[in-house]
C-alpha cells in the first residue's frame, strides 16, 4: 500500500534547496515593473489624473489611467464558469476605475524600468476626485438613502437568499420555551500568504503568456479573455510553485491588467509585484459577518423554531460575492436539525476591501456563530457542552436533501471522545469550576461541519493525463494545483496504487500548470482536489493499465485478463508470477520494430457526489482577566476527513489550519479608519499574525471513517481545520470567566469592554463620566 | 549616476565575489537579482516576515532591510551555501524533509538560515527557547509545529542527546 503512508513531500527537496522556482525566480530580469496608482479616498469619481510630473521620473516608460482602459466589466469569482446567464458571476469592475468604491482602488499604473522609478512616479500622479459619501458597515448600507456602491443593486444588496423550512412563527408559540437572541460579529482578517500576489506576462506565438501566482489558471485564463475581450484561447496562464494561497490567490487578481498593458506595450515583458501592504488592501479578505440568531428552545434543549439573520460584508466589488454567506447559511440548519427555521442571508457591498474566497468560506463565520450560540443555549438551560452535543447534532444517517450528503457514520461522537480523551475534558471542567481571582482557566468545545467541493451548486471534475516512460515510470499531469498543501504528493501516491507502481517517486507529477499544455482543471478550492482527482487518476490510470496489459498479451502470450501490474512488475494474476518488469514492457513499446507505441491515458471524471467532513476542536484556555488576555494553553483538532492519504501531510495541513484558527480567535484584524476608510494596520507588524509565540503544541488526530463515495475513501480536509478553533477557544473563555464574548477578535479590547461590561473589572474613565 | 554605484567585494558562500551595486539596494535585491539567489525569498521588504534571512559573519539578518553595500568584506551565507560539495544535504535540511516541515517552501530558507544560526551557537536550547529564537518568522502554512520538531531534533541529534 502506498496510500496511507507517511511519506515525504515530492517537492520537499526542491524547497529545503531552494531550487523551487516561484513565479519572480522565473521572471527576467529585463521586465518592466507596473505599479499600481491608489485611490486616496473611499467613495466618488476620478475627474482627471495628471502625469505631466509623473512621467518626468527617468525609466518611467509609461503612465496607464482609468480613462484609457476598455469599458469591459469583468468577473474575477475562482469559480466554474456557468454556460447559464444567471448563475454568471457579476461582472462590476473594469481594468482601472474611474467610479473609486474603496480606499486603495485601482485608479492609475505606472510602467516603469525599475521599483524606484516606479515609486517615485506613482507618487506623483495627480489625482482629483468628485468625492461621495461613503459607508463601511454592512447593515448602515442597506438603509434608505446610503451611498448606493453599484447602481444595479439598489441599497447595496449584491444578494439575498433565504430557506424557510416549517413555520417559525407559529412554533415559537409553544408554552414553557427558553428564547436566547444573540448577535455575533466576525472581522475582516486577510490570507497573509508570504508570498504576495505577483505575476508576469509577455506575449509569444501571437499568445498573451502570463505566469501568475494563482490557484486557478484554467480559471483566470477565462477571466483574462473577458476582461481584454479577447478569445480565451489567445490567453495562456502559466502557474509555478506559488508561496501560499489560502483563496485570496482563487480569485482573478491583476492578471487582466498585466496582460492588458503588456499588449498595449506591443508583447513586452512586464511585472507587477503587489506589496504586501497592497496586498492587504487591495487583493481579498475573508467576509466580516454579523449573525444574529434567535432560538426557541424546550427545557431539555430540543430547538423548537429558530431564526438566522446574516449581514456579509462584500467591500466594493462582487468577487466571490454571495456564495460565502449562502455556504454559511448552509450549515446552520444542518448542523443541528430543527423543524422550524427561518434564514436570510444579505451579502452587502461597502466601501472597503474586496472580500472573497478565504480558506473555510464562509465556515469559520458561521461555526463561531453557531458553535458560540450552542454553548450560549447550554449556559441558559445549565446543560453540559458536550452532552448537549451528542444528543442534539445532526445525527447518523441525516441525509441533506439538497447536496444528497450523508452523515453515514457516528462521526462527530467519535471524533469527540477522541478530543476529550486527549485534554482530559471532564478532570479539566470539573477543575475550573467556580473560579474566582484574576487568573482563571476555561475549558471549550466547537464542533465543524464541511462540504468537500462545489457540487451540485457548481460543475465538479477533474482531467487526468498519464503518459508512461521508457524505464516505466508515469508523468502524470492533473489542472489540479499545489499550493502548499501537500496535493502532488496525494496524487503520485493514488497514481502508483491504482496502476500497481513500485512507488510514488515512479510517479513524476508535472506541478506547474500551463493551461497550454495541462489538461483542463478548476484548480485549488473548496478542499476538493484529493477527492476529485481521486476519480480521475483512477479512471485514467485504469485506462493506462488496461493498455499496459494489452500491450503485455504481445510480450507474454498471456490474455490480458490474466495479467497484472504489481510492484512494478507485469505479473500472472493466478499466482503473481513476475513475467517482466513494467519498465522493460514500456522500453520495448517504445522502439519495437514490429509494434511502436506510446503508451498514454487521458480522461475527464465529473463529479456528481459531495462528502461531508467534519470534526471539532478543545481548547483550554488561561484568562487573565485585569489584562483582558486570553492565552491558549493547549488544543486539539479531531477531524473524520475519511481514509488519510498521507497521515503526516494531513497532520501538518490541521496544524496550520488551527494557527489560522488561533490568529482568528484571538488577534487577527483589519481595521479601517471610520473617518477616511483608509486600511490603518495593512502590514504584517501591525496586523497580528500568530507567531512561534502564540501558540501552545498543536494536537492533530483522526477518525478514518471511509467515505463511501469516493474510490479512496477520502474528503475534505484543506480548509475544515480552520473552521472549528475560534468558537472552541471563545467557549473555554466563557467557561473560565462567565462571559460570552460574541466579537471576534477576543483580543484584550474586546475583552476590556466585555469584562467591564460584566463587571468583572472595572472601567476607571467610565466611572470618572 | 556615477556615485550612484559602488564596487564591493565580499565572501558568498565560501567564495570571494565582487559587485557593481546601486548603493540604494537591498542585499536581498543584490542576492536575487545579480547573483540569482532565489532561495532569498521577499515576503514583505521591511523587516516583518523573516523570509529572506541569510547569515551575516555568522549572525543571522533580514536582507531585505540590510543595504546591499553594508556586506563589503563579510561572509555572507543563503541556503544555496548548506549544500555539501557532492550535492548532500545538510542535516537541517533533511529534517526539515523528514518531519514535514514545508509546505508551501515559501517560508523555509530563512526559517532554515535562523535554524543554522541557532544550531551553530551548539547550544542546547529548550522548546520555548526555540519558540523565542525562531519567532521572528512568519509562516501561514504549517503552524510552526514541524518546523520546532525539525530545529530541536536537529540540535539534539547534532549534541548527540538520544530521544
Amino acid at each position: 500500500m502506498i496510500v496511507g503512508k507517511s511519506v515525504p513531500r515530492v517537492d520537499a527537496f526542491d524547497k529545503v534547496t531552494g531550487r523551487a522556482k516561484y513565479t519572480d525566480d522565473l521572471c527576467d530580469r529585463s521586465a518592466l515593473l507596473i505599479r499600481v496608482v491608489r485611490s486616496t479616498i473611499a467613495h466618488g469619481f476620478v475627474k482627471s489624473v495628471d502625469i505631466s510630473e509623473a512621467m518626468k521620473v527617468p525609466g518611467v516608460v509609461r503612465i496607464f489611467t482609468c480613462f484609457d482602459v476598455p469599458d469591459i466589466p469583468f468577473p474575477t469569482a475562482g469559480h466554474p464558469w456557468s454556460v447559464e446567464e444567471a448563475h454568471q458571476d457579476v461582472a462590476d469592475r473594469l481594468l482601472l476605475n474611474r467610479h473609486v468604491r474603496y480606499y486603495g482602488d485601482d485608479v492609475a499604473a505606472v510602467v516603469a524600468e525599475n521599483e524606484v522609478a516606479c515609486a517615485q512616479a506613482a507618487r506623483l500622479v495627480k489625482v482629483e476626485y468628485d468625492p461621495l459619501p461613503f459607508v463601511l458597515d454592512p447593515i448602515q448600507a442597506m438603509q434608505e438613502g446610503q451611498p448606493q456602491l453599484h447602481e444595479a443593486y439598489p441599497h447595496n444588496i449584491l444578494k439575498h437568499t433565504s430557506i424557510r423550512n416549517g413555520n417559525f412563527e407559529e412554533a415559537r408559540k409553544e408554552e414553557g420555551l427558553v428564547c436566547i437572541d444573540k448577535w455575533y460579529t466576525t472581522p475582516t482578517v486577510q490570507h497573509c500568504h508570504i508570498e504576495n500576489f505577483i505575476c508576469y506576462a509577455y506575449e509569444e506565438a501571437g499568445k498573451t503568456v502570463i505566469v501568475s501566482s494563482t490557484q486557478i489558471p484554467h480559471i483566470v485564463r477565462r477571466t483574462v479573455g473577458q476582461a481584454l475581450g479577447i478569445p480565451w484561447g489567445s490567453v495562456r496562464i502559466i502557474k509555478p510553485y506559488i508561496g501560499g494561497g489560502f483563496g485570496n490567490k482563487q480569485d482573478t487578481l491583476y492578471e487582466p491588467l498585466c496582460g492588458w498593458i503588456c499588449r498595449q506595450l506591443g508583447g513586452r515583458l512586464v511585472k507587477i509585484d503587489i506589496p504586501r501592504e497592497d496586498t492587504f488592501i487591495s487583493n481579498r479578505v475573508r467576509h466580516a459577518i454579523k449573525f444574529h440568531i434567535i432560538s426557541y428552545v424546550r427545557k431539555d434543549g430540543t430547538y423548537v423554531a429558530r431564526k438566522l439573520e446574516m449581514f456579509s460584508d462584500q467591500g466594493a466589488y462582487a468577487s466571490h460575492g454571495h456564495s460565502i454567506a449562502a455556504k454559511g447559511m448552509g450549515a446552520f440548519p444542518q448542523m443541528y436539525p430543527c423543524p422550524n427555521v427561518e434564514c436570510d442571508a444579505y451579502t452587502v457591498y461597502t466601501n472597503k476591501s474586496v472580500s472573497g474566497a478565504m480558506r473555510g468560506y464562509g465556515i469559520p463565520q458561521a461555526m463561531f456563530a453557531f458553535e458560540s450560540h450552542t454553548d450560549d443555549v447550554c449556559k441558559a438551560l445549565g446543560l453540559d457542552p458536550v452532552a448537549y452535543r451528542r444528543s442534539h447534532i445532526m445525527p447518523v444517517g441525516y441525509k441533506d436533501g439538497f447536496s444528497k450528503n450523508e452523515n453515514y457514520y457516528d462521526t462527530f461522537n467519535q471524533c469527540m471522545d477522541k478530543a476529550i480523551e486527549y485534554m482530559d475534558y471532564y478532570a479539566r471542567r470539573e477543575e475550573f469550576k467556580n473560579q474566582t481571582g484574576p487568573i482563571r482557566k476555561g475549558i471549550g468545545l466547537s464542533c465543524f461541519w464541511y462540504n468537500t467541493g462545489v457540487w451540485p451548486i457548481s460543475l465538479e471534475h477533474s482531467s487526468c493525463r498519464m503518459v508512461l516512460n521508457q524505464d516505466g515510470t508515469i508523468q502524470l499531469q492533473v489542472g489540479e494545483t499545489e499550493i502548499g498543501q501537500g496535493a502532488d504528493t496525494a496524487y503520485a501516491q493514488m497514481a502508483a496504487e491504482v496502476i500497481g507502481l513500485r512507488d510514488y517517486t515512479d510517479v513524476h507529477v508535472v506541478s506547474s500548470q500551463d493551461t497550454d499544455v495541462t489538461p483542463f482543471g478548476l484548480g485549488a478550492y473548496a478542499s476538493r482536489q484529493t477527492y476529485m482527482c481521486g476519480f480521475s487518476i483512477t479512471q485514467t490510470g485504469q485506462i493506462l493499465k488496461k493498455k499496459i496489459l494489452e500491450y503485455a498479451q504481445e510480450l507474454t502470450r498471456m490474455p490480458a485478463y490474466e495479467l497484472d501490474i504489481v510492484e512494478g512488475n507485469i505479473v500472472r494474476a493466478t499466482d503473481e508470477r513476475v513475467l517482466m518488469p513494467l519498465g522493460d514492457l514500456a522500453t520495448e513499446a517504445f522502439y519495437s520494430l514490429t509494434h511502436s507505441v506510446h503508451i498514454t491515458a487521458e480522461s475527464t471524471y465529473q463529479i456528481k457526489t459531495n462528502a461531508y467532513s467534519f470534526g471539532c476542536c478543545i481548547a483550554e484556555v488561561e484568562v487573565d482577566v485585569p489584562l483582558c488576555r486570553a492565552e491558549v494553553k493547549k488544543i486539539i483538532n479531531v477531524h473524520d476527513c475519511g481514509r488519510l492519504i498521507n497521515p503526516a501531510l494531513a497532520e501538518a495541513q490541521v496544524e496550520g489550519g488551527m494557527s489560522m484558527g488561533i490568529g482568528y480567535a484571538l488577534s487577527e484584524q483589519l481595521i479601517y479608519d471610520e473617518k477616511t476608510g483608509r486600511g490603518l494596520n495593512n502590514n504584517l507588524l501591525d496586523y497580528k499574525l500568530s507567531t512561534t509565540l502564540d501558540h501552545p503544541h498543536l494536537e492533530a488526530q483522526f477518525v478514518e471513517n471511509p467515505e463511501p463515495t469516493n474510490p479512496f475513501g477520502t474528503k475534505a480536509l484543506g480548509e475544515p481545520p480552520a473552521t472549528p478553533v475560534a468558537p472552541a477557544i471563545r467557549n473555554a473563555i466563557l467557561n473560565a470567566t462567565g462571559v460570552a464574548v460574541d466579537d471576534l477578535p477576543m483580543n484584550p479590547k474586546v475583552l476590556f469592554r466585555r469584562f467591564t461590561e460584566e463587571g468583572l473589572i472595572h472601567d476607571p474613565w467610565r466611572e470618572e463620566k | 549616476m556615477k556615485d550612484q554605484y559602488r564596487l564591493i567585494e565580499f565572501n558568498l558562500n565560501g567564495k570571494d565575489v565582487a559587485c557593481m551595486v546601486d548603493c540604494r539596494a537591498s542585499l536581498t535585491d543584490m542576492l536575487r537579482n545579480d547573483f540569482r539567489l532565489t532561495s532569498v525569498k521577499k515576503g514583505c521588504e521591511v523587516g516583518e516576515c523573516g523570509a529572506c534571512n541569510v547569515i551575516i559573519d555568522g549572525e543571522c539578518f533580514n536582507s531585505c532591510i540590510y543595504l546591499a553595500v553594508w556586506v563589503r568584506g563579510k561572509h555572507v551565507r543563503t541556503l544555496e551555501g548548506l549544500m555539501g560539495p557532492n550535492g548532500e544535504l545538510s542535516d537541517i535540511q533533511q529534517a526539515f524533509i523528514d518531519e514535514t516541515a514545508v509546505q508551501c517552501g515559501f517560508c523555509t530558507p530563512g526559517f532554515i538560515m535562523s535554524a543554522v544560526e541557532i544550531l551553530e551557537t551548539g547550544k542546547l536550547y529548550t522548546r520555548d527557547e526555540l519558540r523565542k529564537l525562531l519567532s521572528g518568522h512568519l509562516c501561514r502554512c504549517t503552524g510552526y509545529e514541524n518546523i520546532l520538531n525539525a530545529v530541536e531534533k536537529t540540535m539534539k541529534k547534532r549534541l548527540g542527546i538520544v530521544e
